[in-house]
């Protein structure tokens, strides 16, 4: 803002008519923000191009020292996180897909008049409140397990083989769990896009003869495009870190291992090899940024219609 | 937002009154489903241990699993432990959230910076940052510091955590706020200070609290930090749970006993928040 804007906004002896104490309310949670999110993050570039161990797990200290592009020449060279990678874009497509396409589903059942409607809305968003902690015990104790599960004892009442749900599927187990956890998300935004949709478009649509099906598609979907970008955009922040499913359910392994989930297997979750940990940690967060990048243009453009 | 009257997603103008009833019906079931995992956990912890381990009733329902779980034996974590430290560290770090989020939005709505899109990108973009890629070196130097296993590690990367979407929630709460309202109390010459409690605070509370409640769910779930940079003394609610597994004996009545304790305040403040969640969730895009 230019000084003869300031002097046009403000008055004299407005407190707040010079740019800098305008910003003055901003500053404390600017300043916090950078320092608890940015500096670590400059910290875990310059760790990525030494060897640092932590020195209180190695048995023979090695003094830290600069191996310059040694960790990231080593990373595609990797199978384990090779598949790690594949195992996180599996997860998180998956958990983001299925919970949105359920979600819009019951959406659309939720987004009309009937007895109890609150109640059921209520029933549907508390597994969303769960602890994912405590959802992941719920399903591998509950669900799957093959001592007390419910699942493996219909299996059996119905004649059917049981089955060892996460050992033998460990991938779709959590990604049961996640669905499970997002979809009440997802219902909530598609609800809110169901039910910012103009209804003299439809009504006069209907008037015009268009059958349901084609008020859906033709007018429904669109309207709703933006709030399933924005429902895939925020469930896949959340889904691409998923940890505690994983740590609670498999403890990691051959088909969970997830991204975040190698990298701290790496280094504080048992290598402590926080130097290359930090490479791979840096790769995830260039690919981060691209899907960032993306995902701030949807946000962006729901913004439009604010008051600027 | 504009009021109106709506029908809601019908199958057609004529939609029969027989399809009405069964996808009424069909809402009930899904949503039966959907609950059942954690209908069935509250069911099992009134059962006693052997009838949740063969999912029977025999021996009827009963709360003494509640109460051998918040009694806990020497050398384990206790209930009491877990609690007061989920509390402070969720009560303290939403506070400062609030604290450090309601001037920012201020400064981002109601006499709005320069640029203020490129800020309220920027604390956004710290959600985009995978926990990973900033974890040793908080790791590093919370050893360092000797912040491991203490609340105030925990307070720190909470309030870290939930300040972007607290920014992001206040802000849209006080742009809607009435302009008029605002400039009058300029005129008057009255300070932010007084601006934000007499003008702005009373009409945006219903937003702010719904904000304070979200940032509250997510602090008391977190798991990750909690299990990495604070263990024995420090522990928080998640931990607790966990604890609660055991590889001796008979242990999914406890369990979901446990489970239930540790998730019925959040719960309940999620069913009270849940009109004015999604805003919340969605970083305010979605009013």
């Amino acid at each position: 803002m230019s000084a003869a804007d300031a002097t046009l906004k403000g008055r004299v002896g407005d407190p707040f008519s010079s740019p800098w104490r305008r910003r003055l309310p901003l500053l404390p949670a600017l300043v916090f923000a950078i320092a608890v999110t940015q500096l670590p993050f400059l910290v875990s570039i310059y760790y990525s191009f030494t060897n640092l161990k932590d020195r209180t797990q190695s048995l023979i200290p090695q003094p830290t020292r600069y191996v310059g592009i040694d960790n990231y020449r080593k990373i595609f060279d990797d199978p384990f996180f090779r598949q790690a990678m594949w195992t996180s874009v599996k997860m998180t497509v998956l958990a983001v897909v299925l919970s949105l396409v359920i979600g819009t589903l019951f959406a659309v059942l939720l987004d009309r008049r009937f007895l109890g409607q609150g109640l059921v809305r209520t029933l549907l968003i508390t597994p969303f409140l769960l602890m994912p902690v405590v959802a992941a015990l719920i399903w591998k104790q509950q669900m799957f397990s093959s001592l007390f599960g419910i699942l493996n004892k219909v299996l059996t009442f119905l004649g059917l083989n049981s089955v060892a749900f996460i050992s033998d599927h460990p991938l779709a187990s959590i990604v049961t769990v996640l669905v499970w956890q997002w979809t009440p998300f997802m219902m909530l935004i598609m609800l809110a896009g169901l039910q910012s949709q103009p209804s003299d478009i439809i009504e006069a649509a209907g008037v015009d003869g268009a059958t349901p099906l084609g008020i859906f598609r033709q007018l429904t979907l669109p309207h709703l495009r933006r709030y399933l970008e924005l429902g895939a955009l925020l469930g896949s922040i959340y889904i691409v870190q998923a940890f505690d499913a994983i740590d609670v359910m498999t403890g990691g392994g051959p088909g969970s291992t997830n991204v975040p989930y190698f990298v701290y297997q790496e280094s504080i979750g048992g290598g402590f090899r926080y130097g290359s940990a930090s490479a791979y940690a840096i790769v995830v967060v260039i690919f981060s940024i691209v899907i960032a990048t993306f995902s701030l243009r949807v946000l962006s453009g729901l913004l439009k219609d604010d008051r600027a | 937002m504009t009021l109106r009257v709506r029908r809601g997603t019908t199958l057609g103008v004529g939609e029969s009154r027989a399809a009405v009833i069964g996808l009424g019906m069909a809402a009930w079931v899904v949503g039966m489903l959907w609950i059942f995992p954690v209908a069935w956990t509250l069911f099992t912890s009134f059962k006693t241990e052997q009838d949740a381990s063969a999912q029977t009733l025999h021996h009827g329902l009963t709360f003494a699993r509640y109460s051998e779980v918040s009694h806990s034996t020497t050398g384990t974590l206790s209930l009491g432990t877990a609690f007061t430290n989920s509390a402070v560290v969720v009560l303290v770090s939403t506070f400062v959230v609030l604290l450090l989020a309601l001037p920012a939005a201020y400064a981002l709505a109601i006499r709005p910076v320069a640029k203020w899109r490129d800020v309220l990108f920027f604390f956004i973009s710290t959600k985009f940052l995978p926990i990973v890629a900033s974890i040793f070196p908080i790791y590093v130097y919370a050893e360092k510091w000797n912040l491991i296993g203490t609340r105030t590690i925990l307070i720190i990367l909470y309030i870290a955590i939930n300040l972007p979407l607290a920014i992001w929630m206040t802000r849209s709460f006080f742009a809607e706020v009435p302009r008029e309202l605002v400039e009058a109390a300029e005129i008057d010459g009255t300070n932010l200070f007084n601006q934000l409690r007499s003008v702005i605070l009373p009409i945006a509370a219903p937003g702010i609290a719904a904000t304070a409640l979200l940032c509250v769910i997510f602090a008391w779930n977190e798991y990750f930090y909690a299990i990495q940079l604070n263990f024995a003394n420090g522990s928080t609610m998640p931990q607790w749970v966990i604890s609660n597994v055991s590889t001796r004996g008979n242990f999914l009545a406890k369990l979901s006993a446990a489970s239930m304790i540790a998730c019925l305040p959040v719960i309940l403040a999620g069913w009270a928040a849940q009109k004015r969640m999604i805003r919340g969730l969605s970083m305010g895009a979605i009013k």
